[in-house]
C-alpha cells in the first residue's frame, strides 16, 4: 500500500467545476470526445469488477466473450466451495479486527497529534512536523526486515492482531488530514476559550472536534483501505491460519490449493467478491466525503 | 530520519494568560503539546526511525535469526553485505525489472490521470458515476484484483480468446519480456483513480481567467493544455511522480500472486520480492536489509531529483 495522499481541508464539492475556455451551448465534438474517454475508462476499470462478480456465480469457466453475458449456469457453488477452503468468517473477522484497531487508534492519536501540531505551540514540534513529511517518503515495505526483527523474533507478537496492526498504528496521512483541518479553524476561537477558562482537552472534544467532523469520515475512509487490503505484512507474521486477514487467506489459495478446485477460478473470484465487495460498497455509500476536494491542498502549491 | 522522541508529558501549568513562566520558555507556550503529539512521535520512533536505524545496522553485521532471548555474537562485517547484493545477479536483475516498471508506469499515470481528471473536469452528466467507477480499483484489495486479472489473462483467458492470432506466444504471464510491462500497467489500472482526484484537485485552482484570456487571443485546446493546464497543475505533477515511484519500489503483491513468485525465471522479480525470499525463506536478513538500505536511499535520491526537475522553471 502506497503512503496515498496528501490532504488538505474541505470544502463542499463543486457542483460546477472551472471550465475549460466558454464551453458552447448544445452538442459539441468536443463534448462528444470527452463522453467517449470517460466511457472507455469506465470500462475498462469496471469491467474486470463485472467479470469477477458474474465468474463467482457460474457452475462452469466460460472464458470466451460469451463468457462474459451468461445466460445460465447460475451457481452459489463457488462461495461455498470457497468457504470451505478457506474459513470466510474467521478471515473476514480477522480482517475486521485488524482494519479497526487501525482505525480507532488512528483516529483517537491522529485527532490528538493533528491538534497538537495546528493548534499549540511546544517544543519540537517543527521537528515533528518534518519526520511526519518524511515517513510519506519512506516506502514502508522496505523497513520490513527490521520490523520483522523486532516484531516477531524480539517481541514474540507473531499471529497476534497486536503485531498486526503495530505497524499501521497510526496513519500518518491522517495525521496531515487532521492538521490540515484543525489549521483551517480560526485561532481566535480557541484564544477565546481558553480565556474562559477551558483546558485544551476540553477545546478539542467540545470545540474543534465537532467543527472537523467531515475529516473525521474522510481519514476513516482513507485509512480503512491501508490494513483491509495489506497483503505482505500480515502474510509475513502470520502462520496460523485462523489468525490470517482475507487478504492473506485468498492469496495463500490461491498459490497452493487452487489447482485441485472443480471450478479454481471460480472458486477464487467468489472469494475475491467477498474481499472486494465491503470496500467497494462503503466507496460508493460515501462517495461524498471521498472528492477532490477532500483531498486538495496538498497538490494546490 | 529524525524523530522527536517526546519528554515525559508535563502536568499543564495553571498560570494568568499572558504571563511567560521559565518552564514555559524552554517546552513551549503550550507544553501540553507535548503529551498530545506524544503517543505519535513515539510510533514514529518505533515504527519508522528505530526499524530504520536498525536495518543500517543488520545490513552492516553478519545477522541471523535467533530464538527470543538467545545473545548470540554478531560480527561487524563491513561491506561485506552490499558486496553479495551488488553482485548477485537476482538483486540486480530485480533492480532492473523495478526500472523498466518505472519507465512503463510512471509516465502512463501521469498522462492517463490527466486525461481522464481533464474530461471529468466539465459539467457533464454522470459525472458522479465516472469519478467513483475510476476510484473502485484502488479501493479494492490487490489479491482480489490479482484473482480477476489472472483469470482474464491466462493462457486461454478472455483476452487472448479476443486476441485470437495476436495473443502473445507465450502468453502475458509466462512471457519474459511481457511479465513486468504487464504488471506495470496492471499497477496503473490499480492506482489510477487516486491520481485522477488529485489531479481534479489541481484543475480547481488553476485560474479560469486563463482558459477564457487564451480563448480569445485564439490558441487551440491544444495550446491551452500545453501552456495552462500543464504548468498549472505542475505540483500536483510532482507529487504523484513521487508517489508513483514510492507505490514502484514497494511493489510485492503483485510479482508474489501475478507471476508466480517474480517469474518467468525472476523475469517480474521485484526487490521488495527478493528481500522477502532471500531475508524471510532463505534466512539471510544482513543481505536482505542491505536491499532495503540501497533502496530507500535510491527512491529518496529519485524524490529529490523529481522535485527539482519538475519543479524548475
Amino acid at each position: 500500500m502506497a503512503h496515498t495522499v496528501v490532504t488538505g481541508p474541505q470544502a463542499p464539492e463543486q457542483t460546477t467545476p472551472v471550465l475549460h475556455g466558454p464551453e458552447p451551448r448544445g452538442f459539441s465534438l468536443g463534448t462528444l470526445a470527452r463522453y467517449v474517454v470517460l466511457a472507455l475508462g469506465a470500462v475498462v476499470f469496471l469491467f474486470p469488477f463485472y467479470y469477477m462478480l458474474v465468474g463467482s456465480f457460474q457452475a462452469k469457466s466460460d472464458t470466451s466473450i460469451g463468457g462474459a453475458f451468461p445466460i445460465g449456469g447460475w451457481t452459489l457453488n463457488n462461495y461455498t466451495e470457497i468457504n470451505s477452503r478457506v474459513d470466510l468468517v474467521q478471515s473476514l473477522a480477522n480482517s475486521g479486527i485488524f482494519t479497526a484497531g487501525v482505525i480507532l487508534s488512528t483516529i483517537v492519536f491522529g485527532v490528538l497529534a493533528g491538534y497538537a501540531l495546528a493548534v499549540l505551540h511546544f517544543r519540537g514540534r517543527g521537528v515533528l512536523f518534518a519526520s511526519m513529511l518524511l515517513v510519506l517518503l519512506v516506502p514502508f515495505q522496505l523497513l520490513i526486515i527490521p520490523l520483522y526483527v523486532m516484531i516477531v523474533r524480539s517481541y514474540g507478537l507473531a499471529d497476534s492482531y497486536i503485531g498486526m496492526i503495530l505497524p499501521f498504528a497510526i496513519n500518518s496521512t491522517a495525521v496531515f488530514i487532521f492538521r490540515q483541518f484543525f489549521l483551517q479553524l480560526p485561532q481566535d476561537l480557541f484564544s477565546a476559550a481558553r480565556i474562559d477558562g477551558a483546558g485544551e482537552l476540553r477545546i478539542l472534544w467540545s470545540i474543534a472536534l465537532p467543527l472537523v467532523r467531515p475529516a473525521l469520515l474522510t481519514v476513516t475512509l482513507l485509512t480503512f483501505i491501508g490494513p483491509w487490503n495489506e497483503f505482505l505484512w500480515p502474510f509475513l507474521i502470520t502462520k496460523d491460519n485462523s489468525m490470517q486477514p482475507l487478504a492473506v487467506s485468498l492469496a495463500n489459495y490461491l498459490s497452493n490449493v487452487a489447482g485441485r478446485a472443480s471450478n479454481p477460478y471460480g472458486a477464487i473470484l467468489a472469494g475475491a467478491v467477498v474481499l472486494a465487495a465491503p470496500a467497494v460498497a462503503l466507496f460508493v455509500a460515501f462517495q461524498r466525503h471521498f472528492t477532490s476536494s477532500d483531498l486538495g491542498s496538498g497538490v494546490k502549491g | 530520519m529524525t524523530t522527536a522522541t517526546a519528554p515525559a508529558p508535563a502536568p499543564a501549568p495553571r498560570r494568568a494568560p499572558g504571563r511567560r513562566s521559565a518552564l514555559s520558555r524552554v517546552l513551549g507556550r503550550q507544553p501540553l503539546g507535548i503529551a498530545f503529539a506524544a503517543p505519535y512521535a513515539i510510533f514514529l520512533a518505533a515504527v519508522f526511525a528505530w526499524p530504520l536505524g536498525l536495518a543500517v545496522w543488520i545490513s552492516f553485521h553478519d545477522y541471523f535469526f535467533t530464538a527470543p532471548g538467545a545473545s548470540v555474537d554478531r560480527p561487524f562485517v563491513g561491506l561485506d553485505n552490499y558486496a553479495t547484493v551488488l553482485s548477485d545477479p537476482d538483486v540486480r536483475r530485480s533492480f532492473y525489472n523495478v526500472a523498466i516498471f518505472l519507465v512503463i508506469n510512471v509516465p502512463l499515470t501521469v498522462v492517463l490521470a490527466l486525461l481522464l481528471a481533464n474530461a471529468l473536469n466539465s459539467p457533464i452528466r454522470g459525472r458522479t458515476f465516472f469519478r467513483s467507477s475510476f476510484y473502485v480499483p484502488y479501493v479494492t484489495a490487490s489479491v482480489a484484483c490479482v484473482a480477476v486479472w489472472l483469470f482474464l489473462f491466462s493462457e486461454g483467458g478472455m483476452v487472448n480468446q479476443v486476441l485470437g492470432g495476436f495473443a502473445p506466444d507465450p502468453s502475458w504471464l509466462v512471457n519474459s519480456t511481457l511479465a513486468m510491462p504487464f504488471i506495470a500497467v496492471f499497477v496503473t489500472w490499480k492506482q489510477l483513480g487516486l491520481y485522477i482526484l488529485l489531479y481534479l484537485a489541481a484543475l480547481q485552482s488553476v485560474p479560469k481567467e486563463l482558459y477564457e484570456s487564451s480563448s480569445v487571443d485564439g490558441a487551440t485546446k491544444w495550446q491551452q493544455l500545453r501552456n495552462v493546464t500543464i504548468p498549472g497543475v505542475r505540483p500536483a505533477t510532482t507529487l504523484i511522480v513521487i508517489l508513483a515511484t514510492i507505490t514502484g519500489a514497494n511493489l510485492f503483491t503483485e510479482p508474489y500472486l501475478l507471476t508466480n513468485g517474480g517469474g518467468p525465471d525472476g523475469a517480474s522479480a521485484s526487490p521488495v520480492l527478493v528481500m522477502y525470499q532471500k531475508g524471510i525463506e532463505q534466512g539471510n536478513p544482513d543481505v536482505a536489509s542491505a536491499i532495503g538500505v540501497i533502496l530507500v536511499a535510491a527512491v529518496l535520491v529519485i524524490s529529490l531529483i523529481n522535485k527539482k526537475f519538475l519543479e524548475r522553471d
